[in-house]
Parts: structure tokens; sequence; C-alpha cells
């Protein structure tokens, strides 16, 4: 991780100092264990700020947007597809943007950890796969294997894509990881078990939206939910327009998803956001062959037609 | 006021008592988290809490709250006319509210209770309600209430304060309604002479037990257009997702937008929590939107905060230092920091980037 | 405990196509509850929101002036959500108002003094209540010279017509009406910008004289350095303000402008209160 770090900042100062970029957009230390927080840095002399290490679990292509500047932005696996997918749905343009890769690892599960302890964590640090957890000034050792964020810990995409930096030595991809366990459990419900688990699911659901501005994909400019002519969804706390908000967010992500996890990892009150987008990026991998930000040369499937595409649903 | 002394086997006995008067609200443990719930016959608080998770503002703030009904079908008399929905003025406690919450409520009041509108919903809701504290023996690191007007052991706001010293609780009773309920559970005990000593001593302990503060003496001395055009608000507004988290966990944001729902030809006009820290939240008719940037409403939660509500009450800032915000920011925005920035912005000192 | 949510229920009496866009339409109604005429008591630069049942309110300046008696008025603007729905309403509908809200325009200051009223597009509805106000017969007297400099961009988009007209007749108030442009042959008035017939026709500043301006952002942006030009001071200049509301009272907590809320603490302020306070509208 240290290698990283000096890699990045490294990185940073050099293309701000040869002009190659006006802004470096990254992770600095945040204020409290478990968090670092999303920043740009425009002079060489402030690149001392960037960290990197396995709190950076933000998605940064969610900054890169609606910017004039040229930006050399660091991304890990799954920034990198979205990224990807920022540009094949022109969003952004590969020519402004110089691209750090980080080879990634994963990011540690903050809720998860902190669930594992019955008094406020005070500190967490590292050192390669162990997470040292200060806890009512006792110190803990975690394997990080065990302490990931889901969708982490099932990622087989975990180096960048697309990159013209690279902080370190790609590494080994995850094999023979059965991502989709929980779609098929979800799937395997009565439909009244279905309806039953989606209700216990969102009703902590306090409508702030995080999960939805933490996501990349979700830049319309006025979202379903906002409308007011026509109003599609209800403002209050009725269950129907929290799981029509939720339903309908993740259809709109149906195919484009890369299950960066920023949803969950942004939701204050711990829903399983991915519940949704995972079913549709399992759909997506079955019908289509699909996944998401992989490729500059294709659009998602659900934004191009082809006289083959699958329609078993019909009935 | 006199202080008892609860032995903590009689606790559960006394709170169930007070049931058959109040309709009780206390921390319930959920997962990992903390949630004020209402308590049935038989529950009773986990008073083995920090804080809840989300404050307990919407007990008397609900994020969904009817305001009006009305029916749309003309053969009906009345039609389109507005009519108020009966609250519920029955007597309610919070059981194990934290000084920093019930500190909230105050500094709310003064939006809600003004020399020339009352709201009455939330009037009604607080004036209901009775609220029983919890001191907080152990703040956690996030917590800064001591330099926000606040403290572990803050009374203003509360009806009876509750000290947790080891094998048993003391109750101070601060008003009459707290009298009352001490009451209502049969509570009698006067606590041995030296309780003030034993609870001074655990306010000092807590207090010196905060570790995080904010200097906020220089804010009112603030010019208002100076701060409103410093130089640092993109950057603080930078990583900011402009999502809800921080103002709907706050105890002390009280923002609401006001809607009609219909349902076939009756409806109801309510209100629901709003977020200043939404575009639609001040978009004009016209497209115009004032605060049209992110950084535009990053700088007005913490402005209205900081400097506005400050100005407009001279009694402090709007924020009672719970670190909910802080624990809960999905991008780790700190108003901490924010706050010593605002605090110590000297506009001459400032070299402007432009 | 009285509740400052609940409108006064009332019905539209009169509805009147104000321009030829057809885009704004003066609303009259009257109190279903006779009572409620007196407890809207209102001053002239207030504003109501009109509650449009299973629709939401909105904010809308008094058109009508406290003179007038049985009914209130007022001209909307087609923009959103509740506008459009209320453009479609019919004479006889039942709806609510709620208010009066804000302050006013600061009639105490005023009184004994000369008044010039600057005006643009839609924004004269409060204009024209504070005008019919100043010229009724009991009210007259307690003003000195009164100018109105009114424009639009076309004769066809100006508000109040006929009353316009009639303004002009009078001797006891000076008009200047002007429009950005006309193909009329029969426009007997000014044409050209309100700035530039402001510069033309407004008297010079005198501590004795309040300018009173409403209008577009661009209006507003280009008159008020010729009012300086002139040497009106600007806690002789006094501005409305519009931002978007909710509750009107000062409560939901998004109209405010610095720690002033425009619903309650406004929407009238002077420019000198204006400089003090970050330009969010």
């Amino acid at each position: 991780m240290s290698l990283y770090i000096d890699k990045i900042k490294e990185t940073a100062e050099r293309l701000l100092k040869d002009g190659s970029v006006d802004m470096v957009i990254g992770f600095r230390k945040g204020s409290v264990p478990m968090m670092n927080e999303p920043c740009f840095i425009q002079k060489p002399q402030e690149v001392h700020q960037l960290v990197w290490d396995s709190n950076c679990g933000i998605n940064l292509a969610n900054y890169l947007t609606d910017r004039k500047e040229k930006i050399a932005v660091v991304a890990k696996g799954c920034d990198s597809r979205n990224i990807v997918n920022h540009i094949v749905e022109n969003k952004i343009k590969r020519e402004k943007l110089v691209i750090i890769g980080v080879p990634c690892t994963g990011m540690i599960d903050k809720r998860k950890i902190a669930g594992m302890f019955d008094k406020p964590i005070d500190a967490v640090t590292e050192d390669g796969d162990i997470i040292l957890v200060t806890s009512a000034g006792k110190e803990t050792r975690l394997n990080k294997t065990d302490v990931l964020q889901e969708n982490c810990a099932l990622c087989i995409h975990r180096n960048p894509v697309i990159y013209d930096e690279l902080v370190g030595d790609l590494i080994e991809e995850q094999t023979g990881i059965d991502r989709y366990a929980e779609v098929r459990r979800v799937e395997a419900m009565s439909p009244q078990e279905k309806w039953q688990y989606f209700e216990d699911l969102l009703s902590p659901c306090i409508r702030c939206y995080a999960c939805r501005n933490a996501c990349p994909l979700c830049y319309c400019p006025t979202c379903f939910v906002d409308e007011s002519r026509p109003q599609w969804v209800g403002k209050s706390q009725d269950p129907i327009d929290t799981r029509t908000f939720h339903f309908l967010r993740a259809y709109h992500c149906a195919g484009r998803c890369t299950d960066c996890g920023a949803c969950e990892r942004a939701c204050p009150v711990g829903i399983k956001v991915r519940q949704f987008t995972s079913k549709l990026n399992r759909d997506c991998l079955e019908m289509f062959g699909w996944e998401a930000g992989l490729t500059l040369d294709q659009r998602p499937p659900l934004d191009t037609y082809k006289p083959n595409d699958p329609n078993d649903f019909i009935k | 006021m006199k202080v008892i002394s609860i032995d903590k086997t009689e606790w559960a006995n006394g709170i169930e008592k007070t049931k058959s008067i109040y309709r009780l609200f206390g921390p319930v443990k959920e997962n990992t988290w903390h949630s004020f719930m209402p308590l049935g016959p038989g529950e009773q608080p986990d008073m083995a809490y920090g804080n809840s998770r989300l404050s307990p503002k919407f007990l008397v703030h609900p994020q969904t709250e009817p305001m009006f009904e009305y029916n749309l079908d003309e053969k009906q008399a009345d039609h389109h006319v507005l009519k108020e929905i009966p609250k519920d003025v029955s007597p309610k406690a919070i059981i194990g509210i934290r000084p920093c919450d019930a500190s909230a409520f105050l500094l709310v009041k003064r939006n809600f209770d003004t020399p020339t509108y009352k709201d009455p919903y939330w009037l009604t809701a607080y004036n209901s309600l009775t609220l029983i504290g919890y001191a907080c023996n152990q703040p956690c690191s996030t917590c800064f209430c001591t330099t926000a007007g606040c403290g572990p052991f803050h009374e203003e706001g509360l009806d009876a304060i509750l000290v947790d010293a080891g094998d048993r609780y003391l109750l101070k009773a601060l008003t009459e309604k707290g009298e009352a309920y001490i009451q209502s559970a049969g509570w009698a005990t006067s606590a041995p002479s030296d309780a003030d000593q034993s609870i001074e001593k655990l306010k000092s302990t807590a207090e010196k037990a905060i570790a995080s503060h904010v200097s906020t003496d220089k804010l009112r001395n603030q010019s208002t257009t100076q701060l409103y055009d410093a130089p640092f608000w993109e950057e603080i507004a930078f990583s900011c997702i402009n999502c809800g988290t921080c103002t709907y966990s706050c105890p002390t944001c009280w923002c609401f937008d006001i809607q009609d729902e219909n349902h076939g030809k009756c409806g109801v006009r309510m209100r629901n929590w709003d977020s200043c820290m939404y575009p639609l939240f001040s978009l004009h008719g016209t497209g115009h939107n004032p605060r049209g940037a992110k950084a535009h409403r990053v700088r007005q939660r913490f402005m209205h905060k900081l400097k506005y509500y400050v100005d407009k009450y001279d009694n402090g800032i709007q924020c009672v230092g719970c670190g909910r915000c802080i624990r809960l920011c999905p991008v780790n925005i700190d108003i901490r920091k924010v706050c010593n920035q605002m605090n110590s912005y000297d506009p001459a000192a400032c070299v402007c980037p432009v | 405990m009285q509740n400052p949510y609940l409108p006064y229920p009332v019905k539209i009496d009169e509805i009147i196509t104000e321009t030829e866009d057809k885009n704004l339409k003066t609303f009259k109604f009257v109190f279903i509850n006779p009572a409620d005429e007196q407890k809207f008591a209102y001053r002239a630069g207030q504003f109501a929101e009109l509650s449009v049942t299973g629709k939401g309110e909105i904010p809308i300046g008094i058109a009508s002036s406290p003179t007038e008696k049985g009914f209130v008025k007022f001209t909307v603007n087609k923009v959103g959500l509740v506008s459009s729905f209320l453009h479609n309403m019919k004479v006889g509908d039942v709806m609510g108002i709620r208010g009066p809200l804000g302050n006013s325009y600061p009639w105490d200051v005023l009184e004994g003094k000369n008044v010039v009223i600057i005006g643009g597009g839609f924004a004269f509805t409060t204009l024209r209540s504070s005008i019919i106000y100043m010229l009724d017969p009991v009210n007259r007297p307690k003003f000195r010279d009164i100018n109105v400099i009114y424009g639009a961009r076309t004769p066809g988009m100006l508000l109040y017509r006929d009353e316009l007209a009639a303004w002009e007749r009078r001797d006891d108030i000076h008009m200047h009406i002007t429009v950005d442009a006309t193909t009329d042959p029969d426009w007997k008035y000014n044409v050209g910008f309100v700035p530039t017939i402001t510069e033309k026709k407004a008297p010079q500043a005198d501590s004795d004289t309040y300018a009173i301006i409403c209008g577009p952002p661009i209006m507003i942006k280009f008159t008020q350095p010729v009012l300086d030009k002139m040497g009106y001071g600007h806690d002789h200049i006094i501005m409305s303000l519009e931002n978007r509301m909710k509750c009107g009272i000062g409560m939901c907590g998004r109209c405010n402008v610095g720690k002033e809320f425009v619903c309650k603490d406004g929407p009238v302020f002077t420019l000198a209160q204006l400089n003090t306070m970050p330009k969010e509208y």
C-alpha cells in the first residue's frame, strides 16, 4: 500500500508539474476511522495529501463529469469501469483524462467492522493483509479478507481496465468466485417471501438518496423521483414510493452497474442496495454475456437492439 | 431539585408502570445500531447504548406528517376545502434521550415557535413530550457537544436527567413534567446526600473525555458576505454528493416540503422533510436556481447552522455537537473542520486564487 | 392555536386573461366565509399562498388593493405544476388562500414622500396594488408626486391595460408606460427599455423621494445604476424579492437570503439591506 501511495504522489506531482493536467482527483485522509475523503489537488506541493488504503471505497468516476479541467484520476478496478461507462455514454472525453490505475485488493466494510466491537472504534490501520483495529484501548488484528465489502470479496475485476499510469504491478484476479449466490437465494423465494424480504430490506430507508447520489450512473439532470410534471413518485415515507424509487433506480442501472458498492457504502442506514443491482447484473451476464464497463467499443445491451437479443421472456 | 436513587433492579418495573399514563419511546437495538422506538408492554429501553443512529427529532417532526385532508368530489359538501387532521396530544415520554438531542429541540423551537407564527404540529408534539434524559458517561470520539453549547450532562431541554452510577441510577427531576413522570414510576428513594457530588464527578470525567472541539467565538463578528464569498467553499464541497444524510440525521435540521397527495377523490396535504442539499429545494418555477451549484448548497447548510442562525437568534450555533453527520456522511465532510475554518476565517489574510 | 397553514376557502369569481401570450391571468376570488375577508386584512406589497387543493400552493403577490373590498385579486404567470393547473380552473371553482404573508412596502416611511414606481413585465402586480392604494381618495393626500414607469416587451404584454390608460388620463399620477418595441402605429406611449425611460422620466433624487422597483433580474440590473447615477440612496430604493417558498411563514427553510427569510422578513427589502446580504435570489 505504501508503495502505491508513493507512486500516486509521484505521478500526481509529475502530471501537475508538466502541465498534463489541471487537477488530480484522489483521496485524502479522513477525519474518522475507515473513512477517506475524495479531494482534488491543483498544486504539485499539495500532493502529499493524497493517500491510498482500504478505505478508498467511494467511486471517483462520480467526480469527473461536468468539469472543464483536464483531470488525472486515481482509479481502482471499479472506478475504471465506470470511467469506461462515462466515456461510452459521452459524459466525459477520454482525451481530457489521465487515469492513474490502482490494482485493488478490496475495500474494507466499515459497518461490518464496527459491528464486531461493542465500543466505538478509535483507530484502524493496516499492514498488508492485516487490519489493526483499536477499540476501547485494545488492539485487534483482523484478516482483511474477512472484513471486505461484499462487492469487493466477489470482485473479479480488481485491476483497472483502462489506464495511462499504473501505480503497481497488475494483480492476479480472483477466480472461482460464486458471485451470485445471494441472487439465487432471493430468486428461490416464493413471491410472498420475496415481497416480505424486499419490504424488510427497504423499511429503514429515509429517502436521503445517498445511494443514488453516490452512484456514478445516476447523473440524470432531474431524477424521476424529483420530477413534478408528471410526478411519478410520492415524496412521503409511503413504502410504495420508497420501493418504486429503489426498483426503478436499479432497472435504470441495468447493464451499466459495475458493482462498485458505492450505493451500499453510502447508505446511512445500511440497506443492502446491491441486492437489486446484483440481480440485474447477473441477468445481463446470463442473457447478453455482458459485464459493464469492460470495453470502450460496445454500448450496454439495454442501450442497443440486436435481432438476436434474447426474447425468452415473451411468453 | 431533589435526586432520586433507583436500584437497577427497580428500573424496569418503574418504566413499566409509567406506560399506563405515557406512551413511551426509547432506544432499541436493531442489528448493530440503536433507534428510538415505541416501547410496548414488557419492552424496555436498551440503556447500554451510545446514541441512536438517527436523531429522535422524528418524534416531534416526523419525516412525513399529514397536515390536512380534503376531498375533490364536487358532489360532496366542503369539497376542495382543507380540514385539519386531529393530532395525538396524549402524554408521551422519551426515555434515555441524550442531552444533545433534547437540547436540539430547544434550538429548533426558535424556528417553530415565533412571536408571529406558531407551528401547531411541531408545538403540539413537543408539548406532549416528557424528556427523560440520559447523561453520557462515555461520549464517543465524534462528539463535540461541550463546545457546541451543550454537554454530556447538559440539563437544558430535559425534564429529568438520569445518571448511570454503576449499580444504580441517579435521577434528577428538572421540571414539573419530570417530577410527574418520576412519580408515575413510583421511584421515591432519595439519593444519599453525596449524590450531587457523584453526579458532578461523573460529569467532569465525561466532559474531559470529549476529545474533539469546535471554535465558535468569532462567528458572530464575521461579515456574512465575506464568509459567503470565502474561497474555501469549493474545496469543502468538492467531495459532497448532495445526499440528504447529514440533514436527515441531524437533530437540529428542520427544513420541510409541503405536498398534496391524492388518492382517488380524496387527498392529504402533508409535509415531508426536505434538505438544502437537494437542487429542487430552492429551484424557481422559471428554472433559475439561486443555489444551483453543489458548492452553493453545501455553503447554505453550513452558513445556516454556523452563521445565519447565530446572527438571527444570538443564541449560539444551530448544532449540538452530536456528531451524527460526521459519522454518517458517505464522503467524510466534517462539520468540526468547517466550523473552525469559518470561525478563523480572516478575509484580509486570504490570498484569493483568482 | 391558530393553524397558519390552513387556507381560507375561496371561490373563483372572475378570470381575466391579461396578456397576448395568454400566460398571465388575473383571478378574482371571493371568500366563502365572509368573515375571512376581515382576517385577510393586508397591505400593498404582501403576498399570499394560493392553495389549489390536490395540487399544492404557490406564493403570489396580492394584486388587489386593501382599498378594494369584497374580493382579492392575483395575477398568476403560468410556470409550474400549480399555476398551470390554476390557469385551467373555472369561475366558481373552490380553492384556498393563505395569508396575507410577508412584510409590505414601507407605507409608514412612504407617507408624505414622492414615490417612483418602476416595474417591468409581469412583476407589476403588487405595484398595481400600491397604485390603487395611493390613488384612493382617502390616501392620495398622504403622498406627494407619484411617478410610474412601467414597461413590457410589447403593448400586448402589459398588465392591466385599461387601468393604465385610465391612470394616464389623471393628473395626480405621472405615467410613463413603455414597450421594448412595437409595430403598432397607434402606440402613443414610450418605446424603450425601462432603464432608459427611467433615466429620462424619473424625478431627480432627494431625501423625500423613494423608488420601488419590481421586475425581471435583467431590468433591475440595468435600472439600479441609473438610479445610482441620479443620486438615489440605497436606503431609498425599495425592492421585492422572489424565492422558492413553501410555508410562507419563515419555517420551512428554503427561501432564505442570508439570515432573512424572503417570505417572512421580506419580500420587501431596501437596496441598502440587500447590499449586506448574499446575492442568493
